[in-house]
């Protein structure tokens, strides 16, 4: 809240100095400029979101009127392409996303708190070496790997399966998965874990009865995040399987239907997505926080 | 939504994170104990990306086609030779740093732009905020479909329809502007992004320096230049390394909006070596220009790469 008066007072005194200078009334430089940030910012803020308010009003339109040269925003909705999505095969690409997001997440988040731990709380030296080498496995281009990976994947059998995709989305989060729960560790306060060592607790008591339940909030918003990019990934689903795969494989193969697929791209589109919207909304904060705590401080 | 900004972001001044207690030497049991509990997850990932690594280095050099008669076999570097002397590659490599520096660019000027719009309080900031920040997570695959038919389409699509509103010719989009398209669509996906984190440092900017420059009398242009540019300086490296690390990976947009064309108008490095590797079925050739991509990736991420170690030292030196 603090930050928020300041910058109040900021704008307040700034605009008593411009005042007596200018002889401007000072209310009203002072509303003109807070009415242009606010109209900037919900300018900007609807631009963005506007493609998904579009997509979400096509997906109740007939294929002929979202096809319409000129947009239609009054129309008489259908559902037929929401019922068309679902009787389209949809499910074992829902169970195995969900399968997928879950697995893959639950793996990271149990590989990532032990790592965070020995990464700050009780750190081994050097612990910016392996943070700096978790976080340069995200730089290799994913190209210069997937040769192999599908070579070896054909060789064990496990093209066109959930599992490749469980161990390809673990190796792709658990980096960010590190740094983030790591930066939420950093915060809880030395004290408490000084404390608790001061009156005997071992670092598995001081882990599970102290650090972990601090750490509730950082761990689901980091499982949340990387859920979003499970779910959302393309590029290993793309090239590791083919009929047993995720929804964006769906959504891919949905394009070779009909003359006509705008309005129904936009319903399983808007279906897809939801999930990962909801998450995402929920999560959008610690990114922030745990992307940034981590390195800028 | 203001509050809890807020006050996240004095925490990032307040709230002193764990010193590693390293402060004795510690005798080598101590250090295994301590080494335990990353094990398996840096295990883990040095399997997952070292092995595939060198297994494409050693598939570099052999020749190995798999529609092609024969085994595979060691060729002397053929395949090198022959990145090098492909237009189609260098091509695709300029095609990288267009994609990647463009969106980059626009996602940092507009990220900033709107980041300054938002960090100001006003009515419904939190939900201007959460509608805002929507592309970064929705599903690229489908918005990327959706973008396709209902936006670049040169008869439905909603861009022609505001050229023509407008007295201009509609544009063909993914025919004629491929790479614009691109770099709008990744931009709007990206820009969120970016936006994030400039609020974040926005937020945490130093009220004190800002309020002794204007008792100096620096005008708002030059406060923001002086004082609060400098301060956002790690908060915008930041976010263009994150950025450029996503971007140069650029492959589900490529696949789905133009398939690498017109003529690998908008073919990337990673999509490159994809066509080479499952349509042209050249295990050997797809991986010497994985090799490449890799070396070429590191010389245009290093800089950023030092910065980010620089900035890890600081923070170790805290």
């Amino acid at each position: 809240m603090s930050t928020e008066l300041t910058q109040t007072s900021v704008l307040v005194t700034g605009s008593r100095r411009k005042a007596r200078r200018g002889g401007q009334p000072r209310s009203a430089r002072k509303r003109w400029a807070s009415v242009g940030m606010a109209t900037g910012a919900w300018v900007s803020s609807l631009v963005l979101f506007f493609p998904i308010a579009y997509m979400v009003l096509k997906s109740f339109q007939t294929e002929q009127v979202a096809a319409s040269a000129v947009p239609q925003l009054i129309f008489a909705p259908t559902f037929e392409h929401y019922i068309e999505a679902f009787d389209s095969g949809i499910w074992p690409f829902v169970i195995n996303s969900f399968l997928v997001t879950a697995i893959s997440t639950l793996v990271v988040i149990a590989l990532a708190l032990p790592a965070a731990w020995a990464l700050s709380v009780r750190a081994i030296q050097n612990p910016q070496d392996s943070l700096f080498f978790f976080i340069s496995t995200k730089m290799m281009p994913i190209a210069a790997g997937i040769i192999p990976v599908y070579v070896v994947a054909s060789q064990l059998g496990l093209l066109n399966t959930t599992a490749i995709l469980i161990i390809m989305h673990l190796g792709m989060n658990l980096p960010l998965g590190i740094w983030m729960l790591r930066s939420f560790m950093q915060e809880i306060p030395g004290e408490i874990l000084e404390a608790a060592a001061v009156d005997g607790a071992s670092s598995w008591r001081i882990g599970f009865s102290i650090v972990l339940p601090l750490m509730r909030p950082g761990i689901a918003s980091t499982a949340l995040l990387c859920a979003v990019f499970s779910w959302n990934e393309y590029f290993y689903a793309a090239n590791l399987t083919t009929t047993n795969s995720t929804l964006p494989l769906f959504l891919q193969k949905f394009l070779s239907f009909g003359e006509l697929y705008t309005a129904q791209v936009a319903a399983v589109a808007t279906l897809v997505s939801i999930p990962v919207i909801i998450a995402g909304w929920i999560a959008q904060k610690s990114l922030v926080r745990g992307l940034l705590f981590g390195a800028v401080k | 939504m203001s509050t809890t900004l807020a006050s996240q972001a004095d925490e990032t001044t307040e709230v002193v994170g764990i010193e590693p207690i390293a402060s004795p030497p510690m005798t080598r049991a101590e250090k295994w104990k301590r080494r335990g509990p990353l094990l398996p997850a840096l295990v883990f990932t040095l399997l997952l990306t070292q092995i595939p690594f060198l297994l494409t280095l050693i598939f570099s050099f052999q020749r190995w086609r798999l529609l092609g008669a024969g085994e595979a076999e060691f060729n002397w570097g053929q395949n090198y030779v022959n990145v090098v002397q492909d237009g189609v590659f260098w091509r695709s490599v300029l095609n990288t740093v267009v994609m990647t520096g463009g969106t980059t660019i626009a996602c940092l000027v507009l990220g900033l732009l709107i980041a300054i719009f938002l960090n100001h309080a006003f009515p419904g900031r939190g939900l201007a905020r959460t509608l805002a920040i929507t592309p970064f997570f929705v599903m690229p695959v489908a918005v990327t479909l959706f973008w396709k038919s209902a936006m670049f389409d040169p008869s439905f699509g909603l861009f022609g329809f505001i050229s023509k509103s407008l007295g201009l010719p509609a544009v063909s989009w993914l025919s004629e502007q491929p790479m614009a398209a691109l770099i709008i669509l990744l931009t709007w996906r990206f820009v969120p992004f970016a936006m994030l984190i400039l609020i974040a440092g926005l937020q945490s900017a130093p009220q004190d320096q800002l309020e002794a420059a204007q008792m100096d009398g620096a005008g708002l242009i030059g406060r923001f230049r002086h004082v609060t540019l400098p301060h956002l300086r790690p908060f915008i490296e930041l976010a263009a390394l994150l950025l450029a690390m996503n971007l140069i990976q650029t492959f589900g947009e490529i696949a789905l909006l133009t398939a690498g064309g017109p003529a690998y108008a908008t073919t990337n490095i990673t999509y490159y070596v994809y066509l080479t590797a499952f349509n042209s079925f050249d295990f050997g050739q797809a991986s010497a220009l994985g090799i490449v991509a890799l070396i070429l990736t590191i010389a245009l991420i290093l800089p950023m790469l030092r910065l980010l170690s620089g900035i890890f030292k600081t923070e170790g030196r805290r």
